[in-house]
Order: structure tokens, then C-alpha cells, then sequence
């Protein structure tokens, strides 16, 4: 089956200072044409790597193997127009739109920008467009916004006006990467909205990178957690946060606070985050793993199917044995 | 904005004030008796001197001096040429059009030749980039009067492209005969403002907001001249004007190198001759020029730059 992204055995590695440092190792996933896809991991664990990937927009130096289709091409394959006609229908919502707006070019100058270059619309039609899609978007005298400079605008609004820059390209997919961390809480509850309802509207596939569990199991159909550069566990969203079977995903759902249970202090995963380079050999998270046996030292388990989707743990069976007894 | 442009205009008459002051006292106490230049050695009797006091005010205290020159000088009127028995505006005037022609040309120079090679080092790292960091750093160290030397003896003598010498006549004469003095007056300014279009393209192409417009799907050279170049814009700007309005004086030592008659070969020949009121009359119109330059380009950099707006707020 193809769906209208499949990343295959993608392994990606940074030149590093003194010796290659890998980022991604061996990732699979798949989204299909109006699915979302949530992709949680702590910071370093390679989840902005896999949208940068994506896109092709890797740092200089980069190594990329294994393959990404995007609608059966493949986007190692393309070059010039055409990987620039494939970047132009594959908008990436970025996390922080004051960074990544230019800010000495007005809002209208951004949001119209592609579609005079890829549609030829002129200036015109091109900012009749961008009104309509900021008004969908929420952002109130769309037709002023568009004379006004990105500072004149808050965090919230901006990242509204990135969204619609995104949609204004109408695209099939959406690669989200962390677009509410860098907003306020109640900020970040209605762009999420928004952009969910949007999404839904349209009948768009999304991949949405965050770092918070709960958040991507509520506006995703699948979500897959990674850790290290590597994918742990790809599940049915309800399923994955009620019944985690990987170790990594179990002790995540058990580290987020809660409303209704009263504690001192939140429980935390022992150790610290690794990054794909310093993933010791066979399982990454062998390390911080409260199940680890000399088997998950050796080798390295790989994606397999289970139940409603695909975990890379030896033991889950038998941890999971043991919990239903 | 108004506000802004108002608090640059009181700032720009107080500076002139400041150096219209500097150069009238700096003259004021160099060394030598202006009474015994205008009489060019010989004794004078009493009567003659009596004339040349009450003419040059001599005699008056230091401040009523100064007002009363800053005073003519604001309505056009710097004085009498001591050797020369002219008005020192109209010498001004009639050699002015060679000096502007001459920073006009090298400040082409300095900005498509800079930006240029700026953005060619920028966009090419490696052998291009190097070759161009080196250029840059042997040419910034060389001062318009060694470049002068270097570019008569390649184009002029070795190679006879160009005169060595005078302002030539009509138009296109006169272009070629700017054209060697136009660019060694640019050659260091033009090396720097290429240095720091290679940093500053960089330091853009670098950014997240470039990262977006590729991601896009902008064609790169589009991302380049839009974003990148654009936001470089306000940097190369600032720096190119600074080095513009040294050129206003450097261009003394280049025109005095290649023989043209303009302002600043005559400053030197006029302090030479300690022709006071001609010495102040230029030092007061390049100063003026430098000040008015600096000011245009300030303002004009900062227009380039939405987000300066909010000064006017905080």
C-alpha cells in the first residue's frame, strides 16, 4: 500500500566535528491521504530531523539513506523545479513563526509570495486569496494585515498567518513541526483548534510533531514515539495513551501530570534524553529502561507488528502478560 | 516617523554648528600670520595693513570673527581668495563638479563591485570564496594613493587603457578620464563592502525565515535577492555609506594624484599657500557634504528596516 508519504529505512547523519554524528537510524512510517500522524519524542530524539528530511532541507553535510516517497515519486530523485514544486505542496507549519516569517517583509509580501511564483496569480487575486484564507483562519481585517510588518503582529496572530500560508498553497499534506510550543498556553489551544478544524475541513494528511503526548493523540488518527532517532512505537492514538506496550511510551504516559491524581511530585523517566549518536548498541532506551534484560543490550529490536499497529521492544509480550495478570 | 526625522534634523544642524566651529578655530591656531601671507613677504605699511585688517576683520574678538563668517557662509558668501582676489564660492563652485563626479562614479564602483564579489563569495564557499576573502583583505589594506600609483603604471603607462593625467572634455572624455582616479578612490571601500556583504548574505542565508521561503519551494536565486540580499540590505548600506562619505575627503589626495582640478586638490594647493579663507571655505563644504551624507544614508538604512517603527513608541 501507498499512502501519500512513506519514509523508508531513513537513516540520516550530520557531519559532526570530528567523526560523522547520526540523527535518524532505520525510521519507517507511513501517513495516509487524510490521515494525521503524530510524532512525539523529548528534545534531540530526531523528530524535527525527520520533517527537515522530508523537505530536504538538510543542514550542509548531511547524509541521507534509505527513501521518502511522497505519492509513490521519490524524493531523492528530484532535483531543480521539480523538488521545489514537490516542497511548494508539502507546507511545513514551523514552531516559531517570529523566527521563521521575514521581518522586514510584510505579511502580504509572505503569504502571497508563492502564489505569484508557482501560480503566476498577480498581486492582485494573489492578496484576495491571502485575505480570505486569514479570515478562515481567524485573524480578524485580514485586508490590514496584510500591510502590517510581522512584529506588528503577536505571537498567536503570526502563527495563525504561517498556517494560512500553508493552506494558501493547498496542499494534501501538512508537516506541522511543534507549531504551538513557542505560544502561550490559551494561545496555543485555539491555534490548535484551528488548525485541526482546517485540517479536517479539507480532508488534509498531516504530520504533527510535538512533545506532547496527550496533544497528539487528541487531534491525530495514529501517533508514533521516538526516541533517539529511532520510532519505538507507532499506535492508534487512544490506544497508544490507554494501553502503551513500549517501555519508553509506558513511562511517558506515567510522567505526564494529571487532574485527577494528587502528587507531590511528578514521576520522571531516570536518566536523560540520548541523542541518535550516543544510542548505546541493541535497544536505544536500554539504558533508562526498567525492564532491561541482557537480550535488549545485543541487538537491536526491530518495528514489529502488533495489535493495532508496530513496537520495537523484545519484551512486550512479556511485560504485557505480566500487567494483565 | 516624523518625529524621528525631526530629531535627525536638529541632530544634523547641531553637528554642523560643532564642525563649522572645529574648522574655523582649527585654522584660527594653525601655525602662521595670514597678515604675512597677504602681503607675501614683503612689509606692508601701516595703511595697507589698516585695508587687510578691516577686510578679514582682524581685528575683531575670536567669537565675532567666527559669526561673522559662519553667518556669510550660511548665505553662499566664504570670503575673498587671498591669492587669487576672487570669491571663494565661485572657485568653490567651479571646481565642485569634478569632485562630485568622481564620488559619484567611485560610489558605483564601490557598491556593484562590492556587492558583487560579496555575494559571489557568499554563495559560492570554497576556492571562489577564498579567493575572494584574500582579494579583499590585500585590497582593504591599500590606500588610494598607493592604489593611484598601482593603477597608472598597469592602465595608464603599461597599458595605455586610460590617461594618467587631467579631467578631460565633454562627457565620455571625462568619464575616461575619471575612470582610474574612480577607482582608486573605490578600490578599499569596495573590498569592504564586499566583506561584509559576504558576511551578512550569510549570516541570512543561514536564517529560519530563509529556511521557510526555500521550503516553499521559492526558487534560490528568488530566496536570495528577496530575503536574503534584502535583509542584507540594511547593514551593506549603513557601511557603504560611511565609506562613501570618506571618500569626500580622501578624493583630495586622488585628485591631487592624477592631476584634477577639483575640491580637494585645491584644499591642498590652497593650504599650501595658506590661503585661509579658501582652506575654510572646502574644509567647511566637505564637511558639510560628509555630515549631509552620513545623515541620508542613516535615514535611509533605517527606512529599510519596518521594525524600526517601534522606536518611535518606546
Amino acid at each position: 500500500m501507498s499512502g501519500i508519504l512513506d519514509i523508508d529505512h531513513l537513516t540520516v547523519t550530520l557531519a559532526g566535528e570530528d567523526r560523522p554524528k547520526p540523527v535518524l537510524s532505520d525510521v519507517s512510517m507511513s501517513i495516509a491521504e487524510g490521515e494525521a500522524v503524530g510524532l512525539v519524542g523529548e528534545s534531540g530524539s530526531g523528530k524535527s530531523m525527520t520533517v527537515r528530511s522530508i523537505i530536504r532541507l538538510l543542514p550542509p553535510g548531511a547524509r541521507m539513506e534509505g527513501n521518502i516517497r511522497v505519492r509513490g515519486v521519490d524524493l531523492g530523485t528530484l532535483r531543480g523545479a521539480a523538488l521545489r514544486k514537490m516542497r511548494a505542496e508539502m507546507p511545513v507549519i514551523f514552531q516559531d513563526p517570529r523566527a521563521h516569517i521575514n521581518p522586514v517583509r510584510s505579511v502580504g509580501d509572505f503569504l502571497t509570495e508563492a502564489l505569484r511564483i508557482h501560480r503566476r496569480m498577480s498581486r492582485a487575486a494573489a492578496e484576495d486569496r491571502a485575505a480570505d484564507v486569514l479570515d478562515e483562519v481567524g485573524v480578524s481585517e485580514a485586508r490590514r494585515r496584510l500591510r502590517q510588518y510581522p512584529h506588528e503582529l503577536s505571537g498567536g496572530l503570526l502563527q495563525r498567518v504561517m498556517i494560512a500560508s500553508a493552506l494558501l498553497a493547498e496542499p494534501r499534506l501538512l508537516l506541522a513541526d511543534e507549531p504551538t510550543t513557542a505560544l502561550d498556553v490559551t494561545t496555543q489551544a485555539e491555534v490548535m483548534a484551528v488548525m485541526d478544524e482546517l485540517r479536517r475541513e479539507r480532508g488534509l494528511a498531516m504530520l504533527f510533531i510535538t512533545h506532547d503526548l496527550e496533544l497528539a493523540a487528541a487531534i491525530c488518527d495514529r501517533t508514533a514515539v521516538m526516541y533517539a532517532g529511532r520510532v519505538m512505537e507507532v499506535r492508534a492514538s487512544a490506544s497508544l495513551l490507554e494501553r502503551p506496550l513500549h517501555p519508553y511510551t509506558a513511562a511517558l504516559a506515567t510522567a505526564r501530570p494529571s487532574i485527577e491524581r494528587k502528587v507531590d511530585r511528578l514521576t520522571t523517566i531516570p536518566g536523560r534524553p540520548l541523542s541518535a549518536f550516543e544510542a548505546p548498541d541493541g535497544c536505544a532506551f536500554n539504558t533508562r529502561c526498567a525492564h532491561v534484560r541482557e537480550s535488549c543490550r545485543e541487538q537491536r529490536p526491530e518495528l514489529r507488528t502488533l495489535l493495532d499497529g508496530q513496537v520495537a521492544c523484545v519484551r512486550v509480550e512479556e511485560l504485557q502478560a505480566v500487567s494483565h495478570d | 516617523m516624523t518625529a524621528y526625522l525631526i530629531r535627525r534634523a536638529i541632530m544634523l544642524m547641531v553637528t554642523l554648528l560643532v564642525s563649522s566651529f572645529v574648522v574655523f578655530t582649527g585654522l584660527s591656531i594653525a601655525p602662521g600670520n595670514p597678515l604675512a601671507t597677504l602681503a607675501g613677504g614683503r612689509s606692508l605699511p601701516p595703511e595697507s595693513i589698516q585695508v587687510l585688517v578691516e577686510r578679514y576683520n582682524l581685528d575683531e574678538p575670536f567669537f565675532i570673527r567666527y559669526a561673522m563668517w559662519l553667518g556669510n557662509a550660511v548665505q553662499g558668501d566664504l570670503g575673498l581668495s587671498i591669492t587669487l582676489r576672487q570669491d571663494v564660492s565661485d572657485l568653490i563652485a567651479s571646481r565642485a563638479g569634478t569632485t562630485i563626479a568622481l564620488i559619484i562614479y567611485a560610489t558605483v564602483i564601490v557598491l556593484v563591485v562590492g556587492v558583487a564579489f560579496g555575494l559571489l563569495a557568499a554563495l559560492r564557499p570554497g576556492l571562489v570564496d577564498s579567493l575572494v576573502v584574500i582579494a579583499t583583505a590585500v585590497v582593504v589594506a591599500v590606500p588610494p594613493f598607493v592604489a593611484a600609483i598601482a593603477l597608472i603604471g598597469i592602465f595608464a603607462v603599461g597599458l595605455g587603457w586610460f590617461p594618467a593625467l587631467g579631467g578631460g572634455s565633454g562627457f565620455w572624455d571625462g568619464i575616461r578620464h575619471l575612470t582610474l582616479p574612480a577607482f582608486a578612490l573605490a578600490a578599499a571601500a569596495a573590498a569592504t563592502v564586499a566583506r561584509v556583504t559576504r558576511t551578512s548574505v550569510r549570516r541570512q542565508l543561514h536564517l529560519e525565515h530563509v529556511q521557510t521561503a526555500v521550503s516553499r519551494g521559492i526558487p534560490y536565486a528568488t530566496v536570495v535577492r528577496r530575503h536574503a540580499l534584502r535583509n542584507a540590505a540594511i547593514p551593506i548600506s549603513t557601511l557603504a555609506g560611511m565609506t562613501v562619505a570618506s571618500m569626500i575627503a580622501l578624493s583630495a589626495v586622488v585628485e591631487r594624484a592624477f592631476g584634477l582640478n577639483g575640491l580637494g586638490a585645491y584644499l591642498v594647493s590652497a593650504a599650501l599657500s595658506k590661503d585661509f579663507a579658501v582652506v575654510q571655505g572646502i574644509s567647511l563644504v566637505l564637511v558639510t557634504a560628509f555630515v549631509l551624507v552620513n545623515t541620508l544614508v542613516d535615514v535611509g538604512a533605517t527606512m529599510l528596516d519596518p521594525r524600526f517603527q517601534l522606536g518611535r513608541r518606546s
